[in-house]
């Protein structure tokens, strides 16, 4: 097993994987500073300069009015206006990130954006943070190092061969209904030669086929990444967009926005989402338009008393 | 009933015979797959007209152990392929899914 983790692809993959697992609220700066509206460019400079930052937020009782940037510093100083308020220069158009998102969603947004920065709100959209390359690059390095370590310990205490332990990532695209379900059957034979129980078995294929398909019949392309455990497999799924509008409707049984060619393909009945929910133990999706949507559902493997046949 | 006694007993043309030859434990009709990911049974039948590949994927990790494609859909080469891989039975008749449903259904009771 510490053979395959070793292999470049899978390691490269194992920073997708890390981007997707990170929340953006554990990588952004928690310590934020912000202005009132009727602050000038003057102090907006002040801050700046003092704290080494490159975008300060606008806010008004704690919400996101607009942001103002280097940018708009040094327009308003070359026109000799850094006594205006804020209002005057910021850009009023801004776009927040929440904090619960995964950080890949981040990441799209910088490069969906031309922005620098994006202020982090809360549920309440209450600003909370901000977010820049610095912080992503400095998480990255971080985990990466925590990772390599954790390597290093496999290899020398290498796992016995008949541990269950597992880190695969498939990648799946758009329409590709050629290779969907490939990736299950293998994780299916790789427990199945474990001994794990059938009804299991069944469980941990329903939920990755189901979201096998849902990659390759409504995303753009993403992956599918198994973690197993002697305790559970989890499956996660992740996309580049286009992203779900509404979450609930999506986990309705029969809702569906499959067209007509995916319906022919046997797919489109809205029972995707629910069946994967429907076998999971522990269950979560999120989703952003735009950005993408990430599932994971976690499969117990001590615990056969899930009933399969309980409508959620 | 055995898998086998589909094409003996009623008639149903075998495209794909390298199977272990067991008793089937039950059907399920439908042409979505998601449908029959979350209610077809282990060693049962799958009655469908959805001819491809994809259905074939769902049988095997449903564990489904025979299917019998309707109206007489033109079955690909890759199908039976990919059912022969798996090990499981594909049977081809003209009946609708309701006439081969219940022919199944009858010998199944007895």
């Amino acid at each position: 097993m510490s053979e395959e983790r070793m292999q470049p692809l899978q390691s490269s993959l194992r920073v997708q994987e890390l981007i997707y697992g990170l929340r953006i609220s554990e990588v952004m700066t928690n310590k934020v500073f912000a202005v009132s509206r009727n602050c000038t460019m003057r102090d907006v400079r002040i801050i700046m300069k003092e704290n080494a930052i490159s975008g300060v937020p606008v806010v008004d009782n704690k919400r996101v009015v607009g942001i103002v940037t280097m940018n708009d510093l040094m327009n308003a100083l070359e026109k000799g206006r850094m006594d205006d308020c804020v209002i005057l220069w910021m850009a009023g158009e801004v776009q927040t990130l929440a904090e619960d998102m995964p950080l890949s969603f981040a990441i799209s947004a910088f490069g969906k954006f031309p922005f620098r920065q994006f202020p982090i709100v809360n549920k309440k959209n209450e600003l909370v943070g901000i977010i820049t390359f610095r912080n992503i690059n400095l998480a990255l390095i971080r985990e990466l190092s925590r990772q390599l370590r954790e390597m290093e310990n496999q290899q020398e205490n290498p796992a016995d061969e008949n541990s269950l332990a597992l880190v695969k990532v498939y990648q799946l695209h758009r329409y590709d209904f050629e290779n969907g379900g490939k990736a299950s059957s293998e994780i299916k034979r790789y427990l199945k030669e474990r001994g794990i129980s059938s009804k299991l078995i069944r469980r941990v294929a329903v939920a990755s086929y189901e979201l096998e398909i849902n990659l390759v019949a409504h995303s753009i392309g993403g992956m599918l990444g198994f973690d197993i455990t002697k305790d559970r497999v989890k499956i996660s799924s992740h996309d580049r967009g286009p992203g779900i509008e509404d979450v609930d409707k999506a986990m309705t049984e029969g809702f569906s926005t499959a067209n007509e060619w995916i319906r022919s393909q046997g797919f489109g009945a809205g029972m995707g989402l629910p069946n994967v929910k429907r076998v999971s133990d522990e269950f979560a999706i999120k989703s952003s338009v735009g950005m993408g949507t990430m599932v994971q559902a976690i499969i117990y493997l001590n615990s056969e008393e899930k009933n399969e046949d309980q409508r959620a | 009933m055995k898998i086998s006694e589909l094409e003996s007993e009623i008639g149903f043309e075998c495209l794909q015979a390298e199977y272990e030859d067991a008793v089937l434990s039950g059907g399920y009709t439908s042409d979505l797959l998601s449908d029959v990911m979350a209610n077809a049974e282990e060693g049962s039948v799958l009655v469908t007209i959805q001819a491809h590949k994809n259905t074939v994927a769902v049988a095997s990790l449903t564990g489904v152990a025979a299917i019998v494609f309707c109206n007489n859909r033109p079955v690909g080469e890759e199908v039976i392929d990919a059912a022969s891989q798996e090990g499981i039975a594909v049977f081809l008749t003209g009946d609708s899914q309701f006439l081969a449903t219940a022919a199944i259904a009858r010998h199944l009771e007895q």
